[in-house]
């Protein structure tokens, strides 16, 4: 039998990783993009996870409508993206500071 | 039992070691593979959930068109130029390690068997379906937020095509207004020129 510390280890390993990746990441925005998908993979799975051992099955209906929202949000920030890149012809992190003032 | 503690134990170590691999990964292109990955490995995990339908939409929306989605994007930027770049782990390696550490720290403590050990799953039986029982609470408890997130997925629609959107300047379509309105005068002029006599 699995436990649900093992489900919630390996989500917590999940999201510990993507936090790394968003926090030591130098080079560009699609990585940061890419390791919030992972993030909310992991809590994603935190949610199934409880929903299934605790025989309820609204952690399951919370996990779709975060992917509904998640599709619309890497939508939208990948269309930033594009913008950005046509703008300053770059999206490496560290050169985006216009807004430092 | 025993070859569903192997199943656990195979796909999440893909699952973590192609994070891993995701993050450190110099290419961008394999990042976005590697995160393709991750999300089959844990379509794996929530099928072992007993949460098929929700792993099936995992494979069919993730894998299927937002990881399609990213790959378009990283070729349309061409970032040749600035994935060949080094100096990743630069000068937030320090800080960064010690807080995630202790952010595992806590989530392994808050985590531990002694809190959670007390739950056992049930297996349902064989003739219970996932998609049934979502389905019964989605279009009657739910029906609202559904509706709330059909409208955001319609609004993030717009917003991207606006975003992206780049005006009529580069565009060859034909304008019919202007077409139907042109006279034949504005086109066609008659030139009156003196014939040319044979030569004889």
């Amino acid at each position: 039998m699995i436990s649900l510390s093992a489900y919630l280890s390996v989500g917590a390993v999940l999201f510990g990783i993507s936090l790394a990746g968003i926090m030591l990441n130098r080079k560009n925005l699609i990585l940061i993009l890419m390791c919030i998908e992972l993030m909310l993979l992991a809590v994603n799975t935190n949610f199934i996870a409880f929903s299934h051992y605790l025989k309820n099955n609204t952690g399951e209906i919370f996990v779709f409508f975060i992917l509904a929202v998640a599709a619309a949000e890497t939508a939208i920030g990948l269309a930033i993206l594009m913008v950005l890149f046509r703008r300053g012809k770059t999206i490496k992190v560290e050169k985006l500071n216009t807004l430092k003032g | 039992m025993y070859i569903e503690q192997l199943v656990f134990i195979v796909s999440s170590a893909a699952l973590i070691g192609c994070a891993l691999m995701m993050v450190i990964a110099k290419n961008t292109v394999h990042s976005a593979l590697f995160l393709v990955m991750c999300f089959v490995a844990s379509a794996v995990l929530w099928i072992l959930l007993e949460a098929e339908f929700l792993a099936l939409i995992l494979i069919f929306v993730y894998v299927g068109a937002v990881m399609t989605l990213f790959l378009f994007v990283i070729m349309l930027l061409n970032l040749d130029i600035i994935s060949r770049e080094k100096g990743m782990f630069v000068r937030f390696l320090p800080i960064g390690i010690v807080l995630i550490l202790g952010m595992l720290a806590m989530m392994v403590y808050v985590i531990s068997p002694e809190h959670f050990g007390h739950l056992v799953p049930v297996h349902e039986s064989a003739d219970y379906s996932n998609i049934k029982e979502l389905g019964m609470v989605l279009y009657t408890q739910y029906v609202y937020p559904l509706e709330a997130a059909a409208a955001l997925l319609l609004v993030a629609i717009i917003a991207a095509v606006g975003l992206t959107f780049r005006g009529k300047a580069h565009r060859k379509a034909q304008n019919i207004n202007e077409q139907l309105l042109v006279k034949k005068e504005d086109r066609l002029t008659i030139l009156k020129m003196p014939s040319e006599g044979k030569e004889e």
